[in-house]
């Protein structure tokens, strides 16, 4: 099933809004971290995990989902939160640690919530597969629409939470689809020196049910193979497993010297940037005019500087606030 | 000081660890980037390159996985020294650490050893959100059948860790990622001390007065003990002289040094960066209590983080934090005003 004109400028909008977003949250990060870098201050302190290049998957997936469908996603959230239409300027706020956040600050840029688009994040490996299972099988044992999918590296699937999940997932035939980032790092650890299949997609025939790899870091071809998957699991099918090849073109979290990478590597991620290429080939397919897609990037300039605005302009918790929120 | 050695604490372990695996071939290395990366800490840094793949070894991210092949390995003559890469990770691989590493001496009535060091970091005040910053020191010194150390200088670091692989039971050694000498965690220059070259113990079970006072006496662990001396430096200008203990251990717990340094000032403060309650500093002051209320002029006070997950937001985990302030105030509050010094 190709995806239709609307839903490729969707897809091309929402890849350029991420990628603007992580380009101004890099920025923003480091006020205050420089000359001496040090996690605690600035705007922004903490871990930063930033997601470009990572575009693709997370907008080949979520073309297809609805506010009702249930999203985890990992440590590397902001793609996927933007894709699934989380709250731009209260995600934003949530990262700069404001009283407007998602969480009032309380969360933090691993700890996405929005409970509107039903999307959750967080910042222990593999720990999504449970609540993404919890999720299908609650729509399924209420009667209700709606699927889940767990997003998660490609490293998470060497976790023990990552195989129970998926085998639980089979056994009960719920409406969840597990996909997997393939970055072919996890930290300074490559792929292929922790894992011990080329691609996790096979470990699918240990529980019984499809498994699907695409290469390419292509959005087309990730709309493709997604769409099949969650119509699957919208018919009550059961689930699926995705691993999908895409680039990440950032360190693993903000301060890393990338010392592992071999020479040349980054470089050549940057000359296969998914983002100029899915513009260019836009263009040739005649899909959309130049000046749509400059006018589609513009729209997603608008709503990334409108969301930093908001996030800077927006105060801060109130300190003993903290002791709040511990129960419902 | 001549020929002073000063190293960060994240030196010094990877010190301890070289030395002990020159002298011994059955101790090795496992955790998450810990080979090539040399440890997200620095605390492995230039393993990989003395001592190559085979007892250097990055893992997978399959905790529960090589813990429970550290406890193997440990019953069948290695010593391994595995490390969890944030404390908080500890919930996918507990059983493995709970009810395999803590317990298989204790059943098999000590015809297994298990000479395992579980190395872990600890700590927040840099804003990492509430799965990156939990220290959870009473929940590993509450369960038995573990050793627990939390050095707060490069000294014991290196002692304590020497100590950690020569001991034939597992150890959990926690470090406290302000302290690791890393800039980018910012830095404390108080644990970067001096280090003898030479291999040493630091016996685990031993607290340490890192300053004698007359009238308070100020217990902590990690990053605490160096909030403790700002605060002493600062209640010295009111003339109210505090005592800090640094515990180093908290399995075995030296409860004889807290017991004598409260016998001598009457007055108790116990800082901890865990959890308010069932903690360290319950178990510091019932400790006391049982053992001699009478030695208490005034109520024992704690300074710990309240029974909240740890927020994000600055200003919220700040306010939540032990900090030498916090101290200063409660020792304001037990000790007379201008009481005399010691
Ligand atoms: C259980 C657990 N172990 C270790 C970590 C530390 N950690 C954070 S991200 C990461 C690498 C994750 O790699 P991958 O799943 O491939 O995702 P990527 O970072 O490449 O997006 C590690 C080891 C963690 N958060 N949780």
């Amino acid at each position: 099933m190709a995806p239709s004109k609307e839903t490729l400028g969707w897809m091309y909008r929402t890849m350029v809004t991420s990628r603007r977003y992580e380009n101004a949250i890099e920025k923003i990060y480091l006020e205050g971290k420089t000359p001496v870098f040090n996690m605690a201050r600035g705007p922004i302190p903490g871990e930063m995990h930033l997601s470009n290049g990572q575009e693709p998957v997370a907008v080949g997936v979520c073309a297809h989902l609805k506010p009702e469908d249930i999203v985890t996603a990992t440590h590397r959230p902001h793609h996927q939160a933007i894709a699934k239409g989380v709250d731009l300027d209260r995600m934003t706020a949530e990262i700069f640690g404001k009283a407007t956040g998602l969480s009032g600050g309380r969360g933090g840029h691993m700890h996405l919530f929005d409970a509107d688009v039903n999307f959750a994040c967080s910042g222990i490996i593999a720990q999504g597969m449970g609540p993404a299972v919890g999720g299908a099988l609650s729509r399924k044992m209420q009667g209700k629409p709606g699927v889940a999918v767990a997003f998660i590296g490609e490293s998470a699937a060497n976790q023990g939470a990552f195989h129970e999940a998926m085998n639980l997932a089979a056994v009960w035939k719920l409406p969840m689809i597990c996909v997997i980032e393939d970055n072919a790092w996890g930290i300074s650890v490559a792929k292929r020196t922790s894992t011990s299949v080329e691609h996790n997609h096979v470990r699918a025939a240990s529980y019984g049910i499809p498994g699907h790899y695409v290469s390419g870091n292509d959005p087309w071809k990730i709309y493709e193979v997604a769409g099949e998957a969650i119509a699957r699991a919208r018919a009550g099918e059961g689930p699926t497993l995705i691993e999908a090849e895409t680039y990440r073109l950032a360190g693993h979290f903000m301060g890393d010297t990338e010392g592992y990478r071999p020479k040349g590597e980054k470089q050549a991620l940057f000359e296969r940037d998914p983002i100029p290429a899915m513009r260019k080939r836009l263009e040739a397919e005649g899909t959309f005019t130049a000046a749509e897609l400059d006018g589609l990037e513009a729209e997603a300039a608008a709503a990334v500087d409108a969301a930093i605005r908001f996030a800077r302009e927006s105060a801060d918790p109130k300190p003993e606030d903290a002791l709040t929120a511990v129960f419902a | 000081m001549e020929n002073e050695r000063k190293l960060t604490i994240a030196r010094a372990m990877a010190e301890a660890v070289a030395q002990e695996m020159r002298v011994d071939p059955s101790v090795f290395v496992m955790g998450e980037d810990i080979a090539e990366l040399g440890g997200v800490y620095g605390n492995t840094r230039g393993l990989l390159d003395e001592f190559g793949k085979d007892r250097i070894r990055d893992t997978p991210i399959s905790e529960t996985a090589f813990i429970g092949a550290a406890v193997g390995a440990a019953q069948d003559g290695m010593r391994p020294v595995v490390e969890l890469m944030f404390v908080d990770f500890f919930g996918v691989c507990f059983d493995a650490i709970y009810n395999l590493m803590a317990k298989n001496i204790y059943f098999s009535g000590g015809n297994f050893k298990v000479p395992m060091v579980l190395m872990t970091s600890t700590g927040g005040g840099y804003s990492d959100g509430g799965q990156h910053s939990q220290c959870v020191y009473g929940t590993f010194a509450h369960l038995p059948g573990m050793k627990v150390v939390c050095p707060s200088n490069a000294y014991d670091a290196k002692g304590l860790m020497t100590a950690a692989i020569r001991d034939d039971s597992p150890v959990i050694y926690m470090f406290h990622k302000g302290l690791q000498g890393m800039g980018w965690l910012g830095t404390e220059p108080g644990a970067n001390v001096h280090v003898p070259e030479e291999a040493y113990e630091v016996e685990i079970g031993k607290a340490a007065i890192v300053r004698e006072g007359g009238d308070v006496t100020i217990v902590s662990l990690a990053q605490g003990v160096h909030h403790a001396l700002k605060a002493a430096k600062t209640l010295e200008a009111d003339g109210i002289s505090a005592e800090v203990v640094d515990l180093r251990s908290l399995v075995p717990l030296d409860r004889e040094t807290v017991l004598k340094s409260v016998a001598k000032t009457g007055r108790l403060i116990v800082v901890d960066e865990d959890y308010h309650s069932y903690g360290v500093t319950g178990e510091i002051i019932a400790t006391v209590a049982e053992h001699d209320l009478a030695a208490l002029k005034a109520p024992p006070r704690r300074i710990a983080f309240p029974d909240v997950p740890i927020p994000f937001a600055r200003v919220m985990e700040q306010y939540c934090l032990p900090n030498p302030d916090k101290i200063v105030a409660a020792a304001r509050e037990i000790c007379p005003a201008g009481a005399p010094a010691a």
